[in-house]
């Protein structure tokens, strides 16, 4: 077949390798078409099968996450995972990246990552409403670093607050291995009837298949391919295939669809994310095991003079693809059009399991929608663990900071200090359910009409997943566990965002296969199924790659939003606990990192059946009213934890605390960062029965200090070795980012 | 008691309006389309918080142009309550409903944090029931919020008593350090001269249930309700 209409370049093999296609995938391509492929039609196997949309190198190792439990409802595979949360109610929830746009242009790379999640979870049938993130940011002094910080953060910011989705938590990350590549992974939760789920599936010939929401330009063609290449020298060119996003566009599109999914039209629906329109028709097509039939002509365009090529595998923003019953088309066009947005229908489903694209009269592409859709490619890469182990031990002897000097230096590093600069660009109450926002262990949002809210938290140490990949990743599942438990709530299940080196590497291989055991085994003992997710490789710039960041999303449930745990200290006279068992790991700590530059292995080990068990002894005791807070002991170790309960969101509230030594340096059992740990407090008349629960869930606990005055003092085996202002403390805190993004406001 | 909530394209704080009355006094709101031209039924309209036409071209300047807001004008010029919540007093500015006008926040930032308000006249019907002097705790979220007037304007809005609210420091002085946007004299929101039209930046309709945080911004919807049930 052969296409005449424009001057488009001859296809050869020379081509397809320089649209990312290897030798096998070109004869690959040749053996299913049967002849050399069209232009538009190349372009649609390398978008295809590049390794951001076909997930062709990971794809056997993701077959090991645990994917199922009763309260699933949807999961990986569609736009997004969906959990039943009881009550007629489901949430529907996942994360992705949009790493590589926003490092060659932060704003619109981070904005249109927000604004691609929403997609993935309104067109799901959910209502969007909340979203979080995990931003991931070269070391603090990088020349570049605080312009990206900057623009990542106010895109973040813009666009979720125009389209008014609260953004209400997530993590950031400061670290020399980002330097090149940058890590934006975006979280969005919907609300949705457990019984109302719609899915990307093109059925029922005949149906027309209609395009909605904005108009068809030349941006963002090949960015999923873009997405599966390390960066070079050259990459900063590649400006253009970054996306801009229109959040008013959004914000209507949201509507119009959510509207027309009240009404019995929709079969199926998807968004035109990475490979646009090529991705959207073959997927859902793919899924329904039929074909589908388009005409490019009625493709609304915002330029003139567009080739196929381009209409098939431009990523503009805000667009989606419907396919309705037949006979509704006059209804699809008015809820559209009373949203102001173009709904055309481009074409229909067939039966003949074929892609066949017309344009001017002539079929240009025409291809089966199996083998380019499921069958892709799958490799397994070769994988090679490191020659060396990674990191240093723990030094002997220990270096010795003063607590003092230490609690300081890491409130306010870059990594522990306050948020806020950041925190304020988001709104975090749009749509008044916003029990706790920002800076608590979990996000809380409320579900109207009920008494139940959802926890959500993100969560992973690279430094960690460096040392120990598997270790690590374990870590990063229970810490997100942990902190849903510290809200009170049951977690239910996993979104992942995996973002990773050159899987080209042997190396990188093995980290990530690692990773997704140790996500695999902590998902399977704490009975969260992983039901959405995303991969991300070659975050890789010359050569150099980031550390193994397996972002972990958890979300947990409050059955009474009346019961949940508050974050940080409540009250002046309350008993201060601690749960779990401290030996003082100080391996892959805060405390070495931050203060003495060494990167020590192993972490921290990570007892699952514990971790289990502190969860379980939170929620009862929540659910018991015997603990009024609760926050975990992660990052910079129990002094950190009990400084960050000390800084109220409206008054700082001062501690002391009596430790005893146990026989451990002192910044071993001040900083070391021991799993499974948490800092709650209760009333006096409560210890006991707070002290017996613990026991019964096995659970090591003992009264670890009181609530009051204006510092905090710390005293250990009743020798004071802290006593510090609380003013000092926030002021130190408040000013670390400052560091990065200058003292300006 | 009729309530209108105006929905724009873009409006995304329009539900939290209607939940705010329904929440506090089991009142229904009407949702008002921007394309309706009757607003003869209602006792108070909202105009609500959002990015109304994604703010392009000028927060609340194309909202300005919409059908609905003819019969706002009609509305206010029968002595109508009208209250315009961030995007919304940024539209009453736009249509002149209100004078002076919102620029972008000193921080050049998008801001949401909550504010300390003081209320500055219990001379209208939105903060009768409030009372002067008394301080509020309500978030802001704009971009915008940045009030401007002329001289002789801030001397009018002064002299006439139409201040409605100025941020404060959480002793209830007027503080530059406690001016999150930069706003003329700390301005947060001002009064028609019938005292009949509220505009303000900050948002009470997200302060008005105990499970979120302060519940200050009940005070005003009750405010209202109370003065148009003639209590």
């Amino acid at each position: 077949m052969e296409s005449k209409t424009v001057a488009e370049p001859k296809v050869t093999k020379e081509l397809a390798l320089a649209h990312g296609l290897s030798a096998e995938e070109w004869e690959r391509i040749l053996t299913i078409l049967g002849r050399v492929p069209t232009y538009p039609e190349l372009g649609i196997f390398s978008v295809m099968w590049s390794e951001h949309c076909s997930y062709k190198s990971s794809r056997i190792h993701l077959r090991r996450f645990p994917t199922k439990g009763p309260r699933v409802l949807q999961g990986p595979g569609e736009n997004a995972g969906v959990v039943d949360i009881g009550e007629g109610w489901a949430v529907c929830f996942k994360m992705e990246s949009h790493n590589h746009p926003s490092y060659i242009e932060p704003y619109q790379g981070a904005a249109t990552g927000v604004g691609g999640i929403l997609r993935d979870v309104f067109t799901m049938g959910a209502r969007p409403v909340a979203n979080l993130n995990a931003l991931h940011f070269g070391r603090p002094d990088h020349p570049k670093t605080a312009h990206l910080v900057r623009g990542v953060v106010a895109g973040i910011g813009d666009y979720g607050n125009c389209v008014g989705i609260p953004t209400v938590g997530g993590q950031v990350v400061f670290h020399p291995c980002y330097d090149g590549n940058i890590l934006v992974n975006a979280f969005t939760l919907g609300l949705l009837k457990a019984d109302r789920i719609f899915r990307g599936y093109a059925s029922g010939v005949g149906n027309p298949v209609f395009y909605v929401g904005s108009k068809t330009g030349r941006d963002g063609i090949h960015g999923a391919t873009m997405a599966s290449a390390e960066f070079s020298e050259e990459t900063e060119e590649k400006r253009p295939t970054v996306q801009v996003g229109d959040p008013f566009t959004e914000k209507l599109l949201l509507e119009a669809c959510l509207e027309l999914m009240e009404e019995d039209v929709v079969v199926g629906i998807q968004d035109m994310g990475a490979a646009g329109l090529t991705s959207s028709s073959l997927e859902m097509a793919g899924r329904a095991g039929s074909g589908i039939r388009l005409d490019l002509d009625r493709v609304p365009l915002r330029e003139t003079g567009m080739t196929p090529y381009e209409i098939l595998l431009s990523e503009s923003q805000e667009r989606m693809l419907i396919v309705a019953r037949r006979g509704s088309e006059e209804r699809v066009k008015a809820v559209f059009a009373k949203w102001a947005l173009d709904a055309v229908a481009v074409g229909e489903v067939t039966d003949t399991g074929r892609a066949e694209i017309y344009w001017r009269g002539e079929k240009v592409v025409d291809i089966p929608v199996a083998p380019v859709s499921d069958e892709a490619p799958v490799y397994d890469r070769p994988r090679k663990a490191p020659s060396s182990p990674r990191g240093l031990p723990v030094p002997r002897p220990l270096p010795e900071t003063p607590p003092e000097e230490a609690l300081l230096r890491l409130l306010g590093s870059p990594d522990l200090c306050s948020r806020r600069w950041i925190t304020t660009q988001y709104d975090q109450t749009v749509r008044t359910n916003t029990v706790e926002g920002p800076g608590a262990d979990g996000a809380v949002i409320r579900v109207k009409g009920t008494k139940r809210a959802v926890v959500m938290s993100l969560d992973v140490n690279p430094r960690w997943c460096h040392l120990d990949p598997y270790l690590g990743a374990m870590h990063a599942v229970a810490e997100g566990a942990r902190n849903v438990a510290c809200m009170g709530a049951l977690p239910l299940a996993v979104t992942d965002c995996l973002n990773f080196g050159n899987p080209e590497r042997p190396e990188v291989m093995w980290e990530f296969s690692r990773a997704v055991d140790g996500i695999s085994e902590a998902c399977r003992v704490l009975e969260t199924p992983v039901v959405s997710g995303n991969v991300s490789f070659y975050n890789e710039t010359q050569g150099e790659g980031i550390y193994p960041t397996p972002t972990i999303g958890m979300v947990g449930l409050l059955e009474d939003v009346e019961r949940r745990l508050r974050p940080g200290f409540q009250r002046e006279g309350e008993v201060i606990l601690l749960l779990g068992e401290t030996v003082g790991h100080l391996g892959g700590s805060a405390y070495l990192w931050i203060l003495h530059g060494i990167e020590a292995a192993p972490p921290p080990p990570l007892d699952l059946a514990r971790e289990r068990a502190l969860g379980d002894l939170l929620r009862d005791l929540a659910g018991r009213s015997l603990i009024r807070s609760a926050h975990d002991c992660s990052d910079g170790g129990l002094l950190v934890a009990a400084a960050e309960c000390c800084l109220g969101r409206r008054r700082d509230l001062g501690a002391e605390l009596e430790l005893p030594g146990g026989g451990l340096p002192l910044p071993a059992l001040l900083f070391g960062e021991d799993a499974s740990r948490a800092l709650v407090t209760a009333e006096e008349a409560s210890v006991p029965e707070v002290l017996e629960r613990a026991g019964a869930w096995g659970v090591p606990a003992r009264v670890a200090g009181r609530v009051g005055g204006a510092s905090l003092r710390v005293r250990v085996d009743g020798h004071t070795v802290l006593d510090l202002a609380l003013s000092r403390i926030r002021s130190v805190w408040e000013r670390g980012l400052d560091a990065v993004v200058g003292a300006g406001r | 008691m009729n309530i209108a909530v105006v929905e724009f394209l873009g409006s995304n704080c329009d539900h939290d309006a209607e939940q705010w009355s329904l929440h506090l006094a089991g009142i229904r709101s009407r949702m008002v389309w921007f394309t309706e031209t009757d607003l003869s039924w209602a006792d108070l309209v909202i105009l609500p918080g959002g990015f109304s036409y994604g703010d392009y071209l000028r927060c609340g300047a194309m909202a300005a142009r919409t059908p609905v807001m003819e019969a706002v004008k009609d509305h206010a010029a029968r002595g109508g309550l009208v209250l315009g919540i961030c995007n919304g007093f940024q539209i009453l500015c736009e249509v002149g409903l209100l004078p002076g006008a919102l620029l972008r926040n000193r921080t050049l930032t998008f801001l949401h944090q909550e504010v300390v308000l003081r209320c500055e006249t219990d001379r209208s019907p939105f903060t009768h029931g409030v009372g002067r002097g008394r301080l509020l705790r309500v978030p802001i979220a704009h971009g915008d919020g940045n009030y401007f007037a002329e001289p002789e304007t801030l001397k009018r809005l002064n002299d006439e008593d139409r201040v409605a609210f100025r941020y404060v420091s959480p002793e209830g002085r007027v503080e530059e350090a406690w001016n999150p946007n930069g706003s003329q004299e700390a301005i947060a929101g001002i009064l028609s001269e019938n005292r009949r039209i509220l505009g303000m930046m900050p948002h009470p309709e997200r302060a008005s249930e105990a499970l979120l945080g302060p519940e200050d911004g009940a005070l005003l919807l009750r405010s209202v309700l109370g003065v148009l049930e003639g209590v």
